[in-house]
């Protein structure tokens, strides 16, 4: 399994996850820009940690990232052929009135994995997020916990290139929040291109590579995560790592 | 003591009384008949109109909603002219058949099980969209998705189509015809009765009518309560 987990990350060093790329991206609504206009470009290795106050416009740039919103303005584009396998997870997982593992299988059925590979994908996700007890329990009845757990299984099942999470553990104790960071590494670790948001300056501390600080609907800085949390250089950012209300 | 109403009901079940039995077997034969057909098209139906946009929607939303309250007899004169021996499909000679009888519950139905099933899929389409679009689905892979999610609601929406189809009198009674032994069912066989005069046996049969209807919905509270509480 370690030297599984080697290759994996060897795999991670070698071939950079796919490159996002947005080009003078703008999103407006009822005639007020909401965000941007931003053009920025994810290269590193990640994972890239979305920071700033609410409102700042995080969960639009996740959204227009991964096609749920059309920005209004600019591109977003990502390097290699065609649109790149993605998943997201929400801060309020939406799981469908099933079992927890009929939510994974369902996943795979529109992913048009073979019915026969399905029920073995699911059950191994579970197990690879300590599932398997509630593979049948109904999702809806699941704790919190167990339920953004279950929301990264699904994600997991897809195999995505790029996997947002808008603030996953918001709503969640310490303990739900250990295990969907360490899942969060996981997917790093698998080569897969991280891009989440949060407004906890500790979490983004022990995952971020590299940070993109919002405020006010407009990026202010791109850096290497010790760089940002060090020597911020916006005044923004040094405010808002220093714990002072932004606007 | 022979013209008490609950007496004539609990005799006419009591002895197994041949043709009553006949009766409430078409009368069910006939209104779950209908109500499954419906439900086979309605169900889809109301899930599309949730999903599409198109031009006219509002007009069809507007029209399914209305039409919940069609009146019975006018829906029965519609059959009637289109099974009518002169009518477009008068060669099938299906008038006053239990066929036709189906054919006019069908379409008292089908707007109700339509237009609440739309209202029931949309809400739920406003709680899965984001996802939906995540993974990637389609509209027409969405549909299948969200109707078996729905299904609990989707229940007591066919109960309410099955309460319609087994309550009215005025479609069945215009193209069915009331026939003793072929066509007559329960709520034609209380009007007859009751312009007879024989109010107890119009009331014996309305008692009947009514907990078979009652046995029904228990039956399907009792199914769904059992497994909203496992599903959550």
């Amino acid at each position: 399994m370690t030297s599984f987990n080697a290759l994996l990350n060897a795999a991670s060093t070698l071939c950079p996850p796919t490159a996002l790329r947005f080009k003078g991206v703008a999103f407006s609504h009822l005639g007020e820009t909401l965000l941007g206009p931003c053009s920025f470009t994810l290269t590193g290795p990640g994972p890239t940690l979305v920071m700033g106050p609410n409102g700042a416009g995080k969960s639009i740039l996740l959204r227009l990232a991964h096609g749920l919103l059309s920005p209004t303005q600019g591109q977003v584009s990502w390097s290699g052929e065609g649109r790149p396998r993605q998943a997201m997870v929400f801060q309020n997982p939406v799981l469908l009135r099933r079992s927890a593992v009929a939510n994974l299988t369902h996943a795979l059925a529109v992913n048009n994995t073979p019915r026969k590979a399905r029920r073995k994908l699911a059950l191994e996700a579970l197990e690879r997020f300590g599932l398997t007890a509630r593979a049948d329990t109904s999702a809806r009845v699941l704790s919190g916990g167990e339920q953004q757990r279950l929301a990264l299984a699904r994600a997991w099942v897809l195999a995505p290139a790029v996997l947002f999470l808008d603030e996953p553990t918001s709503a969640l104790d310490p303990a739900a929040i250990k295990a969907v960071e360490t899942a969060v590494r996981e997917f790093h670790q698998r080569g897969t291109r991280i891009v989440m948001t949060t407004h906890d300056l500790y979490q983004a501390k022990r995952l971020a590579g590299d940070v993109l600080f919002l405020a006010g609907g407009k990026i202010h800085e791109h850096t290497p995560a010790e760089s940002f949390f060090s020597s911020p250089v916006s005044k923004e950012a040094r405010a808002f790592i220093a714990g002072e209300l932004v606007e | 003591m022979e013209n008490n109403a609950f007496y004539v009901a609990l005799s006419l079940l009591m002895n197994l009384d041949a043709a009553l039995f006949q009766i409430v077997a078409l009368s069910l034969q006939v209104s779950l008949l209908a109500v499954l057909a419906a439900a086979l098209l309605g169900f889809p139906l109301g899930a599309a109109v949730a999903l599409w946009r198109f031009p006219g929607r509002g007009g069809v939303i507007v029209a399914l909603n209305a039409l919940m309250g069609l009146p019975p007899v006018v829906a029965g004169l519609t059959v009637y002219l289109l099974l009518s021996r002169a009518g477009p499909l008068g060669e099938w000679g299906l008038l006053f058949t239990p066929t036709a009888m189906v054919i006019a519950q069908f379409v008292l139905v089908l707007p109700i099980l339509a237009a609440l099933s739309r209202q029931k899929v949309e809400e739920l389409l406003g709680e899965y969209r984001e996802q939906f679009i995540s993974l990637g689905m389609s509209r027409s892979r969405m549909m299948p998705t969200l109707l078996w999610d729905a299904r609990f609601t989707l229940l007591t929406v066919l109960l309410a189509g099955f309460g319609r189809a087994s309550a009215e009198v005025g479609a069945v009674m215009m193209v069915g015809g009331n026939i003793d032994g072929v066509t007559r069912v329960m709520t034609t066989a209380i009007v007859l009765e009751t312009s007879k005069g024989d109010l107890p046996l119009a009331l014996g049969l309305g008692i009947v009518l009514l907990t078979l209807v009652m046995l029904i919905n228990a039956g399907a509270y009792v199914v769904s309560e059992l497994a909203k509480r496992r599903v959550g």
